[in-house]
């Protein structure tokens, strides 16, 4: 029954869909009010069916229904609870669910608190997102049903890929998906503009949150991956330039791009145009991002879905959603007013700036993961790999970088370049006791974490300086958030640049009682012991590692073995210990055992390797998203709209 | 200064800006190209000994042996039409095995054998850059000599 349940609600929420799609185009036209009563309510109605249907299909993993195909193909009545509810949104049909409940809920909260937009602007927004639903729906429903059932229900499923049995991992999909399609918002809210005509201030006011609250789940979704990557794969990086790391980097870059071009259209109603592109840009960089990573393009634990079909139909979704939002702001894009105008030396200036180098980053990302697709279909066969990214995208961040210093102290329209330098000589001499004791103390340190780390000295101090002379208490909080931000980058700078300067790594073949030192730490192997997980068994090492001053802490890597299910072969995977401390992260794998002379496995191998200031990196991604956070809620005026609620209540209970 | 003329020179920078990344990109994606090769390629000469390089290929039959230090390894990569000794110290990762593809990232020797640093086995057994698509097909039909 729930099954069937799930379906109809599928079913009746796309029909919704269409009712504010046609509702907000036949009002559009005419103008007539009676139509527009309709699409709020429907777009509400629509997330909330959404919600219930994909709410549903968690019940269904929940109670391991495997008469249900997806279930039976994604999930195993043993697996601990967590996963079980994962397998929900670890799939394909089910991903799809995910994105279209995103899409739905974000349309409904748009219809239910947004008030600062005409009332016209607003439809056509409601209208945009429901066309965007629509598709996604015929989708879901033609091609990717999540709720068919089996005609004859196997007695258990065939569980989930091991190495997305994390908790971290568990998480990180919907937080991803939350950025990735709440983003949808700002497209839908740039078409609504450019049909109604309605780009300025206002708009750009109503639509700032939206990307600043999409961005931070992007932020978190990013860094969080990142650290699964880093202690999950058990190869200690933090970043592969992976294409599927590349296509979340991308809308985050349009994100960040948008996020300052959208406050420079706010503040000083310039840059309209290119903002109404931005927001164009970055919806359609999640689109191409999913259609990427799901359609089989790209062979990775990301993609689900290898059935040619499917590509096509996403291929055209997206032709048809982007393109149509290019053909508009090709016809509206003369009627965009100008902008107030500006001198290169102020606040505006250097936001173009970093809007170039953002969109040239991303474009130069993209070139990177689309060249090798392209390349192939042409019949030749290249891989692109970090070198190239590290040589295109490294040098245009630290540039960026520099550009965020001198940023947030000019002021907008015109400013004095000599005033800047007066601004930050703290911040200069800072960036100089950084880059002296690195050549001085540091040893021989590369290029780029020299440079990475010289300008995170620079950035650490000159993003405090619009505090500087401040009454914090009366510092606006979007203040306090691009301050943070901005520190955050610093943060996560100097911890990439320490951690690829001064990395220390150990490789040994130890028996059990011997000792191995790296840095200053003293890691004794005391011995291996094999264990069973709930759906696993392991061997699992012990080492104690001791610090010079004479504390010690208990480390345990392990190596597991995940029986294969229903005839899958079996899976191995590594799990790295980690032992944090204020300069960095011990980090130990345990590898195989190792056969002396004799034919027994008398020593195993170790892999060990102190990172300084790592934690920094992911830390410093934490921030940004605090940062925004708090940007977002001084942009959404929610402590405003509280407070006038409550003088009112207080004044209404004297009169 | 009109506003016209500002949108102009803003224009004009961007286009300068995405020019320089442009060529920035090309001369990147050149080198790119050249990163990775497989072993026939080496054999012909392609790879220049002591640059970092990224070498694909299926792990032969029969040819991993380990040294006594517990963490040396030694096997051959081949293609089918070329083979490559291949020398690796650290932790292999839980895919590496024979008979099924490897990517190394590390440099050849003067000697003709390719010392790794890197052994890596992307995100699952299925993961294979395109370069060495149909590779295990190849070798099934005999591996020359290294």
């Amino acid at each position: 029954m729930i099954a069937e349940l799930g379906l109809a609600l599928l079913w009746i929420a796309a029909a919704l869909a269409c009712l504010s799609l046609v509702a907000g185009i036949l009002y559009v036209r005419t103008g007539k009010d009676d139509l527009a009563a309709l699409v709020r309510p429907a777009s509400v109605a629509q997330g909330v069916l959404t919600a219930a249907a994909f709410a549903l299909l968690i019940a269904l993993f929940i109670r391991s229904d495997m008469s249900v195909e997806l279930v039976a193909r994604n999930s195993h009545s043993l697996k601990p609870m967590l996963f079980k509810i994962a397998g929900a949104w670890g799939n394909h049909e089910g991903s799809m669910l995910l994105w279209l409940t995103i899409l739905g809920v974000s349309g409904a909260l748009v219809a239910i608190f947004e008030r600062r937009l005409r009332n016209d602007t607003l439809i056509a927004t409601l209208a945009a997102q429901a066309a965007l639903s629509l598709g996604f729906f015929a989708f879901l429903l033609f091609s990717s049903n999540p709720f068919k059932r089996l005609p004859v229900a196997p007695p258990d499923g065939q569980g989930l890929n091991p190495l997305l049995q994390d908790p971290g991992l568990a998480f990180h999909p919907p937080t991803l998906y939350v950025g990735y399609v709440g983003i949808s918002v700002a497209f839908s809210f740039a078409v609504g503009a450019l049909i109604t005509r309605e780009i300025g201030p206002a708009f750009a006011r109503a639509m700032r949150p939206w990307v600043l609250g999409s961005w931070i789940f992007l932020t978190l979704g990013i860094t969080a991956g990142s650290y699964w990557a880093y202690y999950e794969l058990g190869w200690g990086g933090w970043w592969f330039w992976d294409p599927v790391e590349n296509v979340s980097l991308i809308p985050w870059l349009a994100g960040a791009a948008l996020l300052h071009s959208v406050s420079v259209t706010a503040t000083r109603n310039a840059l309209r145009a290119w903002t109404v592109m931005l927001a164009v840009i970055a919806f359609s960089m999640s689109m191409v991002g999913t259609f990427i990573v799901r359609s089989g393009l790209l062979t990775s634990v990301h993609s689900f879905a290898v059935d040619p079909e499917r590509g096509t139909f996403l291929l055209v979704l997206m032709a048809l959603y982007i393109g149509g939002a290019l053909t508009l702001f090709a016809f509206r894009a003369g009627a965009v007013a100008e902008g107030k105008k500006f001198a290169l030396m102020s606040r505006e200036g250097s936001l173009v700036i970093n809007n170039l180098l953002l969109t040239t980053i991303l474009a130069l990302v993209l070139l990177g993961t689309l060249y090798p697709i392209v390349a192939e279909a042409m019949g030749e066969k290249i891989s692109v790999g970090p070198p190239y990214y590290n040589k295109v995208a490294g040098p245009l961040a630290l540039i960026l970088c520099l550009v965020m210093v001198a940023g947030p102290l000019l002021s907008w329209r015109k400013d004095d370049g000599k005033k800047l330098w007066l601004r930050l000589p703290a911040a200069v001499l800072a960036g100089a006791v950084v880059l002296f004791s690195l050549i001085l103390f540091g040893g021989k340190v590369g290029v780029l974490p020299l440079l990475g780390m010289t300008v995170a000295g620079i950035v650490g101090v000159a993003s405090l300086a619009p505090l500087w002379g401040r009454n914090l208490r009366r510092t606006p909080l979007p203040t306090w958030g691009m301050v943070i931000a901005h520190f955050g980058v610093a943060v996560a700078l100097a911890g990439m640049g320490a951690e690829s300067a001064f990395i220390k790594e150990r490789l040994v073949a130890a028996a059990p009682g011997e000792t191995v030192t790296v840095d200053d730490f003293t890691v004794k192997f005391v011995g291996v012991l094999p264990i069973a997980g709930p759906n696993y068994t392991a061997i699992r090492g012990t080492l104690v590692a001791t610090t010079p001053a004479g504390a010690s802490f208990t480390l345990h890597p392990e190596a597991r073995m995940f029986p294969g299910l229903m005839g899958t072969a079996p899976t191995e995977t590594n799990e790295a210990a980690l032992l944090t401390r204020p300069g960095g992260q011990l980090y130990v794998v345990l590898g195989q055992p190792v056969t002396g002379p004799d034919g027994t496995a008398d020593r195993y191998q170790l892999r060990l390797w102190w990172k300084p200031l790592v934690w920094w990196i992911w830390l410093g991604g934490a921030l940004i998203a605090v940062g925004a956070a708090l940007s977002m809620l001084g942009r959404a005026q929610l402590l405003e709209i509280w407070r006038a609620r409550r003088a009112r209540k207080a004044q209404e209970r004297f009169a | 200064m009109k506003a016209k003329h500002q949108r102009l020179i803003l224009a004009a920078v961007a286009l300068c800006g995405v020019g320089g990344a442009g060529v920035l990109a090309a001369s990147a994606l050149r080198d790119e190209a050249a990163y990775f090769r497989t072993p026939a390629e080496v054999k012909e000469g392609k790879a220049v000994v002591g640059e970092p390089m990224r070498l694909g290929g299926m792990v032969a039959a029969g040819s991993i042996k380990r040294q006594a230090d517990g963490l040396t390894i030694d096997f051959v990569a081949t293609d089918g039409k070329a083979s490559i000794p291949v020398q690796f110290k650290g932790i292999v990762p839980d895919l590496f095995a024979e008979n099924s593809g490897m990517v190394a990232d590390g440099r050849m020797r003067a000697d003709g054998t390719f010392v790794a640093d890197k052994i890596l086995a992307k995100h699952d057994e299925k993961y294979m850059p395109p370069q060495m698509e149909g590779m295990d097909k190849a070798v099934a039909k005999g591996v020359p000599k290294a």
